[in-house]
């Protein structure tokens, strides 16, 4: 069982086209690792007959040399995508008892493509958190540990259920979504590879609404060759999303071990912060040289509006939630309170079925929008998005990508942080500008800190480039050659 | 911009979320804290700026306006707190 579970899923597939595994087996090993590592709370619902019946399938259509990219590969699915049949409730009790008729658009993908769903993983409620702490089905506790410190460390979020099933080895790998930075700050504290691609390349379609013109889903990987080959089957053009794309997606694959030489890398001044970890900052360092042995030119480069970025997130991004959020009003589905008259009705069913956070921050978002604020905020927030966009476009001008710091500091102990909601914001200060801008951006495992929490580096590249930021990514991994493993991970 | 419990209350009621009086005052003090932080885009000079709402500048796309789908009642009802004949059940509106 072990061998399967060290496996990455490049290496799972090609071991399932050669016979020498059979997709019910690595499918049987991902139910028990996750059977196992119950304690760490990643997922809200493990699908056994499903997977199984799956497996069972793709095993069919390997024997007829008719396997698809993903064919028999186990892959955990955020609650934030609708399932058919499989209880999908944001990790909110508003949508307690939610069983979509449908399937959202990225994980029809990935069954076409022969994926093996595995169940259902906790996230923060409707998405809205960066350590996984507001989850209506309880916190997630990283896999990763401190020597000599029994808490519990928090995994990241909101993805925090995905980026530490990966890390756990009780997913082979997850789907993810990122608003402002709910894929790569996860990714980051669990050592994992987490990609958000260019706003628009996958469909929104059956992913629970938060900030729609935010949300990206994402693949959270072991490792960078994983993400561009479970990115490849997520992307598509969905008529169904009129905000999807058509670009066509570069063979992320092909190019994936092309190198960077020639290619300019920019290094952003802005990308720090007061009190920052000096480790952060050595890992930086360490990372322009790497791409500079590995032959790009690494170069300072300004984006002057970084610093109002995540003030600007903190006006649209709940803005845009207090809208989408509007729909559960205890009539369509999930939890109904009765009241006096339909508004008490409404008022009573999303006062118990929203969380703190949640609770916040649609009264933000309906603050900033109210008559007479509007303009103070939701156009001044708008604007300033433009100027921040514009930063980004300028940079590539010159440089082919840009090299950050994926979070200011590595994890921290469950419960630390939820106190003050502002400090909780400013973790994703470096992942929310290119959310704004809807440039795809990584992070990738670059280390250890001192404590042995795993670091991570975060690349950005212009829109449709994923190719760019696969490419930089594997030569960060290779230069950073991250091995370490999780102490409570499966079969650890 | 300090929040105060009249304008939670007020906000509220727009929002359609019962907040217990006793979490009034400690709701304007965490808006507060989050809407003072805010202020500090009120630095950015904005002035010849179009405002941003679609980072890809695409114009949506249109369609023909035709029926694509339906006949689903059933399913549309299926997930509804309470449903009959294939209709939504609410308190009653109007008398």
């Amino acid at each position: 069982m072990n061998d399967l579970l060290k496996m990455t899923a490049v290496e799972a597939r090609a071991a399932l086209e050669a016979k020498s595994i059979s997709a019910v087996e690595l499918t049987d090993a991902y139910l028990d690792a996750a059977d196992a590592t119950q304690a760490l709370n990643a997922y809200t619902e493990v699908t056994h007959d499903k997977a199984r019946d799956m497996a069972k399938s793709s095993d069919q259509r390997l024997a007829k040399g008719e396997g698809g990219t993903l064919e028999g590969l186990p892959v955990g699915v955020k609650d934030l995508f609708c399932t058919i049949g499989v209880e999908t409730t944001a990790c909110s009790n508003i949508l307690n008892g939610y069983k979509p008729v449908y399937e959202s658009t990225v994980t029809q993908n990935l069954w076409n493509d022969g994926a093996v769903m595995l169940g259902k993983l906790n996230c923060d409620e409707f998405a809205m958190g960066s350590a996984n702490e507001t989850s209506a089905r309880g916190a997630v506790a990283s896999p990763w540990t401190v020597s000599g410190d029994d808490q519990d460390y928090a995994p990241g979020g909101s993805s925090g259920g995905s980026a530490a099933s990966v890390a756990a080895r009780s997913s082979l790998f997850a789907t993810g979504t990122d608003t402002g930075g709910s894929i790569r700050q996860p990714a980051a504290f669990c050592g994992v590879v987490g990609i958000k691609p260019t706003y628009g390349r996958c469909s929104r379609r059956g992913i629970v609404a938060f900030a729609s013109s935010l949300d990206q889903a994402g693949p959270i990987t072991r490792d960078v060759a994983d993400g561009a080959l479970m990115l490849q089957s997520m992307v598509s053009h969905d008529a169904q999303d009129s905000t999807s794309v058509a670009e066509p997606m570069p063979d992320l694959m092909a190019g994936l071990n092309d190198g960077i030489k020639g290619m300019t890398i920019g290094i952003p001044a802005e990308y720090t912060m007061d009190g920052m970890d000096s480790e952060i900052t050595s890992l930086w360092e360490e990372g322009r040289k790497w791409l500079e042995d590995a032959g790009a030119t690494c170069v300072e480069v300004s984006l002057p509006h970084t610093q109002y970025a995540l003030p600007t997130y903190y006006i649209i991004a709940p803005a845009e939630a207090s809208s989408n959020l509007a729909r559960y009003d205890g009539v369509k589905y999930g939890q109904r309170v009765d009241g006096d008259s339909l508004d008490d009705m409404y008022a009573k069913t999303r006062a118990a079925g929203f969380g703190d956070e949640v609770t916040r921050r649609i009264l933000i978002g309906t603050y900033v929008l109210s008559a007479g604020y509007y303009d103070a905020y939701y156009l001044k927030a708008q604007k300033t998005r433009r100027l921040i966009q514009n930063d980004f476009i300028d940079a590539f001008k010159t440089v082919d990508a840009l090299l950050t710091p994926a979070t200011p500091s590595a994890a921290f102990p469950i419960g630390q942080k939820i106190t003050d909601p502002v400090t909780m914001y400013l973790n994703d200060v470096f992942t929310v500008p290119a959310s704004l801008a809807g440039v795809p951006a990584m992070s990738v495992p670059a280390g250890l800190a001192k404590n042995g929490l795993p670091l991570g580096l975060q690349l950005i590249a212009p829109s449709f480039r994923e190719d760019t930021l696969v490419k930089a990514g594997r030569v960060v991994e290779k230069a950073a050659g991250f091995s370490a493993v999780a102490a409570r991970a499966a079969g650890q | 911009m300090s929040v105060d419990k009249t304008t939670v209350s007020r906000v509220a009621r727009l929002a359609r979320i019962n907040i217990d009086d006793d979490r009034l005052e400690p709701m304007a003090q965490e808006l507060s804290s989050i809407m003072n932080w805010i202020e500090q885009l009120n630095e950015v000079d904005t002035d010849a700026v179009e405002p941003l709402a679609s980072v890809t500048g695409h114009a949506l796309p249109m369609r023909d306006d035709i029926v694509t789908d339906g006949e689903m009642a059933d399913q549309i009802v299926q997930n509804a707190p309470e449903s009959m004949s294939g209709f939504f059940v609410v308190p009653k509106v109007v008398e």
